[in-house]
């Protein structure tokens, strides 16, 4: 702590956690509002779903598809109507909300299981609600399992039984554990752009920014002393809503969270960026939190595919989502966490998130003012 | 009620907590009379007008306004009088006609009144031609002057003025008080606070609050002589000096 | 060495449509106190922000502590103090916390100027550990002013330092510029109280962008042409209205508890002819006399004409 430099920050640093921790409204902006969402979501997954109505249409009607008809019929989970209907009838009853689910065994079910090992069962789910698709179709193939591994026990049978799952109106089932990336895109904006840009503004509004401007402190510094504690803040967000999702909503981070941690640093500071040049464009703390609202959440909310699939929009509005950060923050956190892939996967949403990034930073170094006007 | 009367406190007290902003204040406003209420930052004269304006319940004592209860007549009060501060005055987005039209049918004024009244207004300011000018490109002075013809044109009993002319140029500042002496002569109370001590010369009656209490009160020749001085900025520094309540 | 001088310094806003400081030129001695004196709006605030590098001038050139404001900002802000006119610390950070920082910032520390800072600290030292928003607005004042000290500056910015503080905080205030004076800090003060002007070495008298006079309180009241005469009666109001209407009446305006009144230059000064014309028009208890002009006098005495026009 020689350098006084060093010294400047270190004042200036502590002095903005004075800030944040002084002021209640704050606090439970960056702490309560991320806990909140994920708590939110969290609930609505976790929530049992029982006596889900499906169809039965069993073609084969031999021992094995009769054996795993009952099982299903023994779950308090569903309630289960039988009924051979073509793939029509199927969708009809569905969009009439009759069923959530069809269950196919086709023809030779139990033959197929018996001679070779292996045999397939459709399944149709209505995925215009996700979380209730992926409940059920996971019910269904613990059931499948159950079945495979009383066979394997009782006759030493090593049975393969292939659910082919297939989602109606949703494929890609949005929604669901989804949400927690979406929630980390949102939660990650929210605080390092919103509250930089405010926190910015805040010192304009007191006139506190002509003393710093007329003191030895360089400029750059401001901004680096403005942006490390949202910078530090952010990160135990995001150690905090992985922990919630681990532990709480029992969901597995599949890839490596070196990986994770390392391109939602590369995000944040996008963030970081953004919130800076919504200070250099607001006088009011209440204009600040307007122009983050406007051009920073409602584009994290609608156009990163968190909430609504982006395929379905307009023409316009897909062009707009590919300068949208968060698209690509939130295909990266979907690949890493939720699939398990590795950078190489990665990699194009990764350059495309830095340059964008590289931009706003240049943006930001140039439009720096060192005076008042 | 003495019909001539305007303002009657008899002990009126404030507390918050444990802390007394208003300590037992006594004093009466007579009808037409231009009332000066000076004290020191933090000697309770906010607290004190905010009780006055029917925005706060006194915690004891009792106070009436145009001969209203500030218990339980809060409501009447507010009809009554006019308000004006240096901070709060117009909005500057709007233009001079609008602001005035704008005030006036906050206090139910008719149609007819409303455009007789804003016309004797602009023509008694010097400024008809300005009537479709944003309130925000007016000179500063002008707003103030503008700002408190406002605020009577209700033709309220009592207005109350809270630092009215701070920052304001000389000139304008005597143009101001111009218009506070014509207020008075058609029979308005002025309830006036301000931290230029000449002003307070101006007054018929000053109340000096200290630390919560109204220390003095009297005219301002009494009070001169009864310190020895020869002004009442001498007068103020006199009595505020000792104030205990500095932080606060 | 000047601390500052200005050459013809400008200041427009909206484009070159507002004319906030219309070619301003003079210069403070090493160890002044100078006043700017003007109302609101008058261009003291944009003539600061020129000085302390925070705003670029549109013509002419001005120097603080022998730098000049634009090329030599990084200097100047190396050795200035600038309180601005708003209150402008940290509310919900405490007085010492508030102290330390400004004091980092500078690259110093509170131990090494103390001394600068003591008289005025140990007045708020009882409430160093309270929230600068919970002080007083003379307390608040003296907090900001230690602020702007603590790096022991060459050039002290004061932009109105006393707006919105009452009569007793203000008295305080001056005693200790007073005292830095002594130090040898140079310092610029703004203020629209006349009455404060008197308090510095030299003054400035500001209106509409424009510098109106410069030179010692005692020389400018000197400039005041004519005789100046304070008249009281018993009632006030009526006096004002009837020296209006008399025919020799240049202006008459009310000075606390006296109407101070000037002549047109070929009027009849004898106070007799007034007396008569007073009597007549039955006020009783009338005093006459013929005072020096203040300050205050001389400012509406050089801008009446213009805030008339306006």
């Amino acid at each position: 702590m020689n350098s006084p430099v060093l010294k400047q920050l270190y004042a200036f640093v502590r002095k903005e956690f004075y800030h944040v921790f002084r002021d209640r409204k704050t606090l439970l902006m960056l702490f309560g509002v991320p806990i909140a969402q994920v708590l939110l979501f969290g609930f609505v997954l976790s929530n049992e779903i029982k006596n889900s109505k499906i169809v039965v249409c069993d073609y084969a009607k031999d021992y094995g598809s009769q054996e795993i008809i009952r099982k299903i019929e023994a779950s308090k989970y569903f309630k289960v109507q039988k009924a051979t209907l073509t793939h029509d009838q199927i969708e009809t009853a569905m969009k009439a909300g009759d069923i959530k689910m069809a269950v196919i065994f086709p023809d030779h079910f139990y033959n197929d299981l018996s001679h070779l090992n292996k045999a397939q069962i459709q399944v149709i789910a209505d995925a215009s609600d996700p979380n209730t698709a992926t409940t059920i179709t996971s019910y269904l193939t613990n059931i499948i399992n159950d079945y495979q591994a009383e066979a394997l026990a009782q006759n030493n049978q090593s049975y393969t039984i292939v659910p082919q799952v297939k989602m109606l109106y949703n494929p890609e089932l949005l929604g669901a554990p989804n949400f927690v990336p979406g929630v980390m895109a949102l939660v990650l904006m929210l605080i390092c752009a919103m509250m930089t840009a405010v926190a910015i503004v805040k010192e304009k509004e007191l006139g506190t920014m002509e003393i710093l401007l007329v003191s030895p402190l360089k400029p750059y510094l401001v901004i680096i002393a403005k942006t490390i504690p949202y910078l530090l803040v952010s990160l135990l967000n995001l150690t905090a809503i992985l922990l919630m999702s681990v532990y709480l909503l029992d969901l597995e981070i599949k890839g490596s969270v070196v990986l994770l941690f390392a391109e939602s640093t590369l995000f944040i500071i996008s963030c970081l960026a953004l919130g800076l040049l919504i200070s250099v464009g607001s006088t009011s703390q209440m204009s600040a939190m307007m122009t983050s609202q406007m051009s920073l959440m409602l584009p994290t909310m609608m156009l990163t595919g968190f909430m609504f699939p982006i395929e379905n929009m307009p023409f316009w509005m897909q062009g707009i989502s590919y300068i949208v950060p968060s698209r690509y923050y939130y295909t990266i956190v979907k690949a890493v966490m939720l699939q398990g892939l590795g950078f190489s996967a990665i990699w194009r949403e990764t350059l495309v998130l830095g340059f964008i990034t590289l931009i706003l930073i240049v943006i930001n170094v140039r439009s720096f003012k060192i005076r008042l006007a | 009620m003495d019909n001539n009367i305007a303002i009657k406190a008899d002990k009126l007290t404030k507390r918050f907590g444990d802390f007394v902003a208003v300590d037992a204040i006594t004093f009466d406003v007579k009808q037409g009379e231009i009332f000066g209420f000076v004290g020191a930052n933090g000697a309770g004269k906010t607290t004190a007008m905010r009780i006055l304006c029917g925005l706060s319940t006194p915690t004891s004592g009792t106070a009436t306004v145009a001969g209203f209860d500030v218990y339980k007549d809060a409501e009447k009060i507010k009809k009554n009088i006019g308000y004006m501060s240096q901070k709060f005055s117009l909005y500057e987005d709007l233009t001079v006609m609008e602001n005035i039209t704008f005030y006036a049918g906050i206090y139910g004024l008719s149609d007819k009144d409303i455009k007789d009244r804003g016309a004797e207004l602009l023509d008694r300011l010097g400024i008809a031609h300005e009537a479709k000018t944003f309130v925000g490109s007016l000179p500063l002075g002008w707003k103030q002057k503008l700002a408190f013809s406002v605020a009577v044109i209700h033709r309220p009993k009592i207005v109350f003025l809270d630092e009215p002319t701070g920052g304001v140029d000389p000139v304008t500042r005597r143009q101001f008080w111009d218009l506070i002496y014509e207020a008075s002569d058609r029979g308005i109370t002025v309830f006036v606070t301000t931290h230029y001590m000449d002003e307070a010369e101006y007054c018929g009656r000053v109340s000096v609050m200290v630390d919560g209490r109204i220390d003095a009160f009297d005219t301002p020749a009494n009070l001169k002589k009864k310190f020895s001085v020869d002004s009442m900025n001498k007068v103020f520094y006199e009595l505020a000096r000792g104030a205990k309540r500095k932080a606060d | 060495m000047s601390a500052i001088t200005l050459d013809n310094i400008t200041k427009t806003y909206n484009k070159g449509k507002v004319l906030a400081v219309d070619k301003a030129t003079f210069d403070v001695a090493e160890g002044e106190t100078f006043g700017l004196i003007g109302p609101d709006g008058a261009g003291k605030t944009s003539i600061f922000r020129v000085l302390t590098t925070l705003l670029l001038p549109d013509g002419g050139s001005a120097t603080v502590a022998g730098f000049d404001v634009v090329k030599d900002y990084e200097k100047i802000r190396n050795c200035i103090g600038y309180m601005p006119g708003r209150f402008s610390l940290y509310q919900d950070l405490t007085v010492e916390e508030n102290l330390n920082f400004f004091a980092t910032i500078f690259n110093t520390t509170v131990k090494e100027n103390y001394k600068l800072i003591e008289e005025i600290y140990v007045q708020i030292e009882p409430f160093k550990t309270r929230r600068a928003g919970k002080l007083s607005g003379g307390m608040k004042q003296k907090l900001a002013l230690c602020c702007a000290l603590i790096h022991k500056p060459r050039v002290l910015f004061l932009d109105e330092p006393t707006t919105g503080v009452d009569a007793v905080s203000r008295v305080e205030f001056w005693d200790m510029l007073k005292r830095l004076k002594h130090q040898g800090i140079s310092i610029l003060v703004s203020t629209p109280y006349m009455d404060e002007a008197a308090l510095c070495d030299r003054i400035a008298l500001i209106e509409g962008g424009k510098l109106l006079s410069i030179a010692s309180p005692a020389d400018t009241i000197k400039k005041y042409p004519g005789k100046l005469f304070a008249v009281k009666a018993a009632n006030m109001h009526q006096l004002l209205k009837d020296l209006r209407s008399y025919e020799g009446t240049h202006s008459c305006f009310t000075f606390g508890d006296a109407m101070h009144v000037s002549f047109k230059q070929d009027a009849n000064t004898d106070v007799s002819k007034l007396t008569g014309y007073l009597t007549a028009k039955g006020h009783k208890e009338l005093e006459i006399a013929e005072i020096p002009a203040g300050i205050e006098d001389y400012f509406i005495r050089i801008t009446e004409k213009e805030i008339a026009e306006k």
